[in-house]
């Protein structure tokens, strides 16, 4: 920041700003599951490795957001959701974005090097590439299946995770990876299909807006129905056992019956009840992941004991 | 003599200042954690000598005690 422009504005970006640029809820759910993927692990880690570890995998998260922030500033300007971010809300400056952004992803990714092993980081990096430069850069302004590809860049933390731990990718980290590729497409077109989006001021193409809200209801029950598989065949695994099978039977069959309610819908039905059944589809979505994950965990806890597992 | 001189820059930093210190406290904390670890991991703590790019005689093992 130059001196003229700080005379400008008498306006003084304190930590709380720079905090923001580092998407802390999307951080808090990358913690969540790298976590997971760090403790169903079959190989144990030392509790401060593993502290460190998350933590670089946030870092990293959070520092690809930054990035993502200041590539994104003029789009963010135009829409309501994001207007009040650092960036377009004028309290922090692009360039400090960019500058935290590559910092924090070089810290992240050396510290993780050092702390766990070169899988891991190798994972972290090419996680932040692919959400700061694939998904921000190239996806997002030029395809309406930007959200499909761009779902990668949210699924790999489990699979650092499990590197972080064993030093290695199997079956079980592919599928946890898998698990939330396939369920990011239907969860974020169920929220497309009730927001009121601006995305196209901003030029965004969004499967709403390009192919319409019939189209985007049928992709809601194809991709929920190609995720099922993938959410019983992890309770195959190593990892699953009876209890996160009976989890993952009883989410699906909730899941599915929501994108077929949805796909059986037109804009006059949701007109009338105020969206009510795609608000309900993408809660049952917030569930569905997060009881995948903790059923993980508590057939990993159950291990501890001699039980869980097949 | 009074040393202290306050600029109206400090004031306005102050929130700022305190939060990159926090960090990198945090950082020293975390590498010297690590390094803890570490070392405690390799149980002989004489592996950590070995680390040292200089010959160390003294952690040779001598002949016919291993």
């Amino acid at each position: 920041m130059s001196d003229i422009s700080m005379q400008d504005s008498s306006y003084e970006a304190n930590m709380g700003d720079y905090f923001a640029l580092l998407k802390p809820r999307v951080m808090s759910l990358v913690v969540f599951t790298a976590l997971v993927g760090l403790l169903v692990a079959p190989v144990p880690v030392h509790p401060f490795i593993g502290f460190v570890g998350i933590l670089c995998i946030a870092v990293g998260a959070g520092a690809s957001g930054a990035l993502n922030m200041w590539w994104d500033a003029d789009i963010d300007r135009l829409m309501k959701r994001t207007a009040t971010r650092p960036i377009p809300s004028g309290r922090v400056e692009p360039g400090e974005a960019l500058g935290i952004g590559l910092a924090l992803s070089g810290f992240a990714v050396v510290l993780l090097a050092l702390a766990t092993n070169f899988l891991a980081a190798s994972l972290l990096a090419f996680t932040i590439f692919f959400y700061a430069v694939v998904y921000s850069m190239y996806l997002k302004r030029s395809t309406p299946h930007n959200i499909v590809i761009g779902g990668a860049a949210g699924a790999f933390p489990p699979m650092i995770g499990w590197a972080v731990a064993t030093g290695g990718v199997s079956i079980e980290s592919v599928l946890m990876f898998a698990l939330i590729f396939m369920w990011t497409p239907p969860h974020f077109w169920a929220l497309a299909l009730f927001v009121k989006s601006d995305y196209g001021r901003a030029g965004v193409p969004m499967l709403t807006e390009t192919h319409g809200r019939d189209t985007t209801r049928r992709h809601v029950l194809i991709y929920t129905i190609a995720l099922v598989p993938v959410a019983l065949g992890l309770g195959l695994t190593s990892i699953g056992g009876p209890f996160y099978m009976a989890v993952a039977v009883v989410m699906n069959l909730w899941f599915l019956k929501g994108a077929i309610d949805i796909s059986r819908r037109d804009d006059a039905a949701c007109e009338a009840d105020k969206h009510k059944v795609e608000i309900n589809v993408f809660k049952v979505s917030l569930y569905y992941l997060f009881a995948h994950f903790l059923a993980l965990l508590f057939e990993a806890a159950l291990r501890q004991y001699g039980l869980g597992g097949w | 003599m009074t040393m202290k001189v306050e600029h109206e820059v400090h004031g306005r930093r102050k929130n700022r200042n305190y939060g990159v210190l926090i960090l990198l406290l945090c950082f020293v904390g975390i590498v010297l954690g690590l390094t803890v670890v570490k070392v405690i991991q390799l149980g002989d703590a004489r592996k950590f000598e070995a680390t040292d790019h200089v010959a160390r005689p003294q952690i040779i093992p001598e002949e016919g005690t291993e």
